[in-house]
């Protein structure tokens, strides 16, 4: 993003002064560049073309999904009725999420100040991640038009669905009320601000409570098939809090790999505030992520015990159980461990970004690859897997949107 | 004075959201208690079941073509003349779908000298997984016996087909506009309401399918176990199995011989969700206390550090 750093103008980063508001609104989406060169910096970045490829197939396979029913673009298997499009986007994206709830709780519950330049790109990937897990599930959902049911017309509370459903939209809403702030700095509104700044406190214990809870259903959710999923993969008394434990590392780590990432490629959006203290905030984003990951390796542990499975380990889902452990939290810990004490920034990133593979390979192997172990496995149609690139790219269209023009990478200059 | 006012009106405050966190959690609370009699549900009197007896079935289907006309489903493929045993696509892999609420497979097992049919269909079970994983309670079980499905509420979210440790829903993928649970009713609408059997019962020439109340087909199939002991394994498959079903079966042989699932859990589903369930209200009431406390904490840590630092830098000044 070279060519743009030199064009874009100061004043998209504070109110400038003049003009009809509607005009400055405009010339802030457009990061106070002319149409022209908008675009000309549009088309001069190859991620645009690779994005815009996908697009090309992704859309037409949408509209065949809207048209055809989910046959269409995918195996439609009876026996694995959570397919590649549930198991990533949903089970995968909410816990790589979690980085909303994490942050606002260090640095509004037990003020850890030192967090605070961070804090909005943790809400933002919050908020981001939950919205396109809920467009993952309305690719999904037999009949996306009812996704408000379990909310207005038909309730069955005693259902773990019903709590994930109810609780997923609380906390987007709640979310969205985090990031008025930072809205409302870019587009002027200082009274919406002050107003939502009051409720902080309460927004962020409800984000603790929601969180807590869906994270935690979405692993209670498999609790339903005790005798499908791999007996290693399931334990009932302990899903729910396997599920949420390690959604904390997950959401710090994702953390860490997008503030690397964007201090890669729009360092220009950044302040000082940002670029000055990224690399001490990785280390103790790390710091906190290693706790979380030593508990969670612990408490697999005791589930293994309690279910007397210790001999499972040694069979060949034994063996794949262990190397998703290993590769994907026994190593970043250690990654982390030596990272943190010898203040290997680089490595502790690369760290982070195994722990975030490890977790959606972790989500996946639930809801796929150990589900119904003893039929056949399934292999997703190429087509689903390029529906999940396609959603996936919408993702980081609207996140690179975000970040180029709220203040979240940068304070607001008034 | 003032400063002690508005402490005042902040704990006031505090004290009113206490109330209603207090409130919510009662109310979570009341509907476990609502439903204590839940703990100790073992079905309704009236429940109907059907008992299946391997040893009297001899593959010839019918039961499916029934199911397929009562049904208006395409009628099942593969050849059904001559009461001959199934080709080998037919063996073994078939499961119910959107397309057929039950099928029949044959499997072979070394302890017979027969191959053997197994007939599938929703089992209904006294408390079903289905229905207690359903957001929208889109399952109905009826005092018949029946476990039904209302497709006007479903959102497609496939919970059910997770949940049912038979995997007897399915789920209509080839549809954008009419996608929707598939699966067998017990013919309720058309024949059990009426206290009629359902049509494969009736199809059935062999009299291998008796229609009755599960009570009486429990002792049907204990008589059967005790009158002729060599000819059956000494168990009923669905006695016991996901806390009992309508359904029930008598063997030749152990039922993983016969394409049975043996590793379904005795308790129904629902027991290890609970675990979960009770969960969620201690976390909606003792969170907000425990947060709000941590947060008072480190607040008043914070202004006790930023004061000590400050002393401490003026004590620094002082010695220089």
């Amino acid at each position: 993003m070279k060519p743009l750093s030199g064009n874009v103008t100061d004043s998209i980063g504070r109110h400038t002064v003049g003009g009809a508001s509607s005009q400055r609104l405009l010339d802030k989406v457009f990061l106070g560049l002319s149409r022209r060169d908008y675009l000309s910096q549009f088309l001069a970045n190859p991620v645009n073309w690779a994005l815009s490829l996908i697009l090309a197939i992704g859309i037409p396979l949408l509209c065949q999904r809207y048209l055809f029913g989910l046959q269409a673009i995918s195996h439609g298997s009876q026996d694995y009725p959570w397919g590649v499009l549930l198991g990533f986007g949903l089970f995968g994206m909410v816990p790589l999420s979690a980085s909303g709830f994490l942050l606002s709780t260090t640095v509004e519950i037990f003020q850890r100040d030192d967090f605070r330049p961070i804090e909005r790109l943790a809400l933002l990937n919050g908020l981001l991640g939950y919205f396109f897990a809920v467009v993952f599930l309305l690719v999904d959902l037999g009949m996306p038009w009812r996704l408000t049911y379990p909310m207005v017309v038909s309730f069955g509370p005693a259902a773990v669905l019903f709590l994930v459903a109810w609780h997923v939209a609380t906390y987007l809403s709640v979310q969205i009320a985090e990031m008025v702030p930072a809205v409302s700095e870019w587009a002027d509104w200082p009274g919406l601000k002050r107003f939502v700044k009051k409720l902080t406190l309460g927004l962020t214990i409800a984000g603790i409570i929601l969180s807590t809870l869906h994270q935690g259903a979405l692993g209670a959710l498999f609790c339903y098939a005790p005798a499908k999923i791999h007996p290693l993969w399931i334990a009932p008394e302990f899903q729910w809090l396997h599920f949420f434990v390690s959604s904390i590392f997950a959401g710090l780590c994702m953390v860490i790999v997008v503030s690397w990432l964007v201090r890669k490629t729009m360092a220009w959006r950044c302040d000082h505030r940002f670029l000055d203290t990224l690399d001490e905030i990785t280390l103790g984003l790390a710091k906190g992520a290693a706790m979380a990951m030593i508990t969670y390796l612990v408490i697999k542990i005791v589930a293994i015990a309690h279910d007397q499975e210790w001999l499972l380990l040694i069979s060949g889902w034994g063996l794949y159980y262990l190397l998703e452990l290993g590769l994907g939290t026994l190593v970043p810990l250690i990654i982390f461990a030596y990272g943190v004490r010898h203040r290997r920034v680089t490595m502790v990133r690369w760290g982070a970004l195994l722990a975030v593979a490890g977790i959606v390979w972790n989500r996946l192997n639930t809801v796929l690859i150990c589900y119904n172990y003893r039929l056949h496995q399934e292999i997703p149609y190429w087509k689903e897997l390029w529906v999940v690139l396609t959603v996936l790219s919408f993702y980081f269209i609207v996140y690179r949107f975000f970040l180029y023009r709220i203040p979240v990478l940068f304070e607001w200059r008034d | 004075m003032k400063e002690e006012t508005r402490r005042g009106t902040t704990f006031t405050r505090r004290s009113l959201l206490k109330g209603m966190v207090a409130a919510v959690a009662t109310a979570i609370s009341m509907r476990p208690s609502r439903d204590s009699s839940a703990h100790d549900f073992h079905g309704y009197d009236s429940n109907r079941g059907v008992l299946v007896d391997l040893t009297r079935c001899i593959g010839c289907r019918s039961c499916e073509v029934a199911c397929s006309q009562e049904h208006g489903l395409a009628p099942p493929d593969g050849m059904l003349e001559n009461y001959q045993p199934l080709e080998p696509q037919y063996r073994e892999t078939r499961r119910p779908d959107h397309q057929a609420f039950t099928v029949v497979n044959q499997y072979q097992s070394p302890l017979y000298d027969h191959p053997l049919f197994k007939k599938t269909q929703c089992n209904h079970c006294l408390e079903p997984a289905c229905l207690t994983a359903c957001f929208v309670n889109a399952y109905t079980k009826t005092p018949e016996g029946a476990v039904i499905y209302n497709e006007s509420v479903c959102v497609g979210c496939r919970t059910c087909m997770v949940a049912c440790p038979f995997s007897i829903p399915a789920f209509r993928y080839d549809s954008a506009f009419d996608a929707q649970i598939m699966k067998c009713n017990f013919c309720f609408d058309t024949r059990l309401s009426k206290g009629r059997p359902p049509a494969c019962v009736e199809a059935c020439p062999m009299e291998a399918l008796t229609f009755g109340y599960r009570d009486e087909l429990l002792k049907i199939a204990r008589k059967r176990l005790r009158d002729l002991p060599g000819r059956y394994h000494r168990e009923i498959y669905g006695e016991f199995e996901a806390g009992g079903t309508s359904w029930l079966y008598l063997s030749p042989v152990p039922f993983e011989e016969a394409g049975f699932d043996t590793r379904v859990p005795r308790q129904p589903i629902l027991h290890f969700v609970k675990d979960f369930l009770a969960v969620v209200p201690m976390v909606l009431t003792i969170w907000p206390g425990l947060f709000a406390g941590i947060y008072l904490l480190a607040k008043s840590n914070k202004t006790a550090d930023n004061t000590t630092s400050k002393e401490d830098k003026s004590d620094e000044t002082i010695e220089r």
